[in-house]
């Protein structure tokens, strides 16, 4: 397969390893060092770190800004772009600015609806969705046009991918929406973060008996569990999340001091279950303000060290 | 038709301030449908602000009236001889109504007595619910005849999102997921196929987005 980005993550994927990517949230202020920090964290576990665009519609730190300071640490940023807060001459504009940078993998994404932020009150754009953020993207890079049709001399080269919920409902409608975004051009795939393997066996079996496994490449999501606390409220008010009582009792069952290393425990046997998974590309480790656990759920799940890429 | 409910009695009063004549004016169209602004309405808030005006010692004269339809002209000018003996006029009709109002009386202050909504139906008396938002190019051919701009909260139109959870919205355990239920009925139809195609980005410039939009009918014109 020849290669049609500068993409770290489309090369470690071509190469056929697993890869792992993570992620940092940017701060609810100006001071950018933050991201550094976090990334610095990670850096060396990781092949890509996605940063996320205002996620849960808090206002953060802007995803392009911190990418770029990502990107001037000599590392592989995945920009997270949602089509809730701009138009398609924003996006378009941001995706131009982020190629001007050298970043070179973009995630796209609809977003969490703004009732859940910090700003309810305020209007959301959704001018375009993910699926025809991925055209966009797609287009700009392929056919070198924006959305205008007007020719770019110089289009940006993204390595595209998406997210996909196994767990939200209708579940017999969640392959066929894989579908649509392959249709749409995501070549990588996040997926929610896994508590009910069950199902997301199922879901896999359903991605394989249509071939969907073998025209993108699905990064299994995982998020370490810090307590009982966290179980409960992701099951109860995280809309979209599956986590079976088991989960909560297993978490729950150990004293709260160990309840961290339980979590950790369980991130690492998710991941090992899931290298087995035929159709399992790589792992997309979402630790929420607990990107110091990374390197050591990486090194515990055998996944360290991470392959070496040429420029 | 267009859903709209009754500002509260103290928004009223507010903006009616010192003024002394008052009209209370109704709208026999689609605010008489949602019980909100038509003959009925005018008579209620009338008699409330009457008793609001008793109970705090302020005179006022509340007049009464209501018209066919106040966003068309030719029932808006049976108003006049009333409008010209008032200060003010409370409109009860929905927002297009009350600046029409206003249009045909200019030197007359027009505030608005509901909340405009939605364009909805009824789904059992009293209680309504949204259905189209006049995007202006309507693609319910391809969405088993339920709106996405209007029944998706992300307006997606290659939904559902991750947040759809036993048929029901993210942002609302009341609200329905509007792909949920597209899903559903291209099933009942035999149109599934449709689902896997991408929509393409959408026209908006027929939509708000465009500027205040205008028909102009030149096979009807008189």
């Amino acid at each position: 397969m020849s290669l049609q980005t500068s993409s770290k993550l489309e090369k470690v994927l071509a190469a056929g390893h697993l890869a792992v990517t993570s992620e940092c949230g940017p701060p609810r202020g100006c001071d950018g060092s933050v991201i550094e920090a976090k990334a610095n964290l990670i850096k060396d576990c990781v092949d890509a770190i996605n940063v996320t665009d205002n996620q849960t519609s808090v206002v953060r730190l802007c995803s392009l800004a911190a990418c770029i300071r990502i990107k001037q640490m000599g590392l592989e940023p995945v920009l997270q772009m949602v089509t809730r807060d701009r138009n398609r001459i924003a996006m378009q504009s941001d995706i131009l600015g982020a190629a001007s940078f050298g970043i070179n993998t973009m995630l796209c994404l609809t977003g969490d609806h703004q009732r859940f932020g910090d700003h309810p009150n305020s209007a959301n754009v959704f001018d375009l969705d993910s699926t025809q953020l991925l055209q966009t993207v797609r287009k700009m890079r392929d056919e070198g046009k924006l959305l205008s049709d007007f020719e770019m001399k110089d289009p940006p080269r993204m390595f595209v991918g998406a997210a996909a919920n196994p767990f939200a409902d209708p579940f017999e409608i969640r392959v066929p929406r894989l579908a649509k975004k392959v249709a749409a051009g995501a070549q990588f795939i996040q997926t929610q973060c896994i508590y009910n393997m069950k199902k997301f066996k199922e879901w896999m079996k359903l991605v394989r008996d249509r071939g969907l496994h073998e025209k993108v490449a699905i990064l299994a999501g995982i998020t370490p569990i810090k307590s009982v606390g966290m179980a409960k409220y992701m099951k109860n008010r995280v809309a979209g999340l599956d986590v079976p009582d088991e989960i909560i009792k297993r978490i729950g069952g150990v004293p709260k001091e160990n309840q961290a290393e339980e979590g950790i425990k369980l991130a690492v046997e998710q991941i090992r279950e899931l290298k087995e998974e035929e159709g399992i590309r790589g792992f997309h480790i979402m630790a929420i303000e607990w990107e110091e656990k990374v390197p050591e759920i990486v090194e515990r799940a055998g996944l360290h060290p991470r392959p070496k890429t040429s420029d | 038709m267009i859903k709209a409910i009754g500002k509260p009695l103290e928004e009223i009063v507010e903006m009616i301030g010192d003024s002394k004549k008052v009209l209370i004016a109704g709208c026999g169209g689609c605010v008489t449908v949602c019980e909100a602004g038509g003959d009925k309405e005018v008579k209620v808030l009338a008699s409330s602000l009457r008793l609001y005006y008793a109970n705090a010692g302020e005179e006022k004269e509340l007049n009464e009236a209501t018209v066919t339809r106040q966003c068309d002209v030719e029932y808006l000018n049976e108003l006049s001889e009333i409008v010209d003996k008032c200060d003010v006029v409370v409109s009860l009709a929905c927002g297009a109504g009350a600046q029409y109002m206003a249009e045909r009386y200019n030197d007359k202050p027009v505030f608005p007595g509901v909340d405009t909504c939605f364009i909805g139906v009824n789904l059992e008396r009293g209680v309504y619910s949204e259905r189209c938002q006049a995007c202006g190019k309507c693609i319910l051919a391809s969405t088993g005849g339920i709106c996405p701009v209007a029944r998706c909260s992300k307006r997606m139109l290659n939904g559902p999102c991750g947040g759809s959870e036993g048929g029901k919205c993210e942002v609302d355990k009341d609200i329905d997921c509007g792909w949920h239920l597209i899903y559903e009925r291209l099933k009942t139809l035999g149109q599934l196929d449709r689902f896997e195609i991408p929509v393409d980005p959408k026209d908006w410039s027929t939509s708000r987005d465009g500027g205040p939009r205008k028909i102009v009918r030149e096979d009807i014109k008189i």
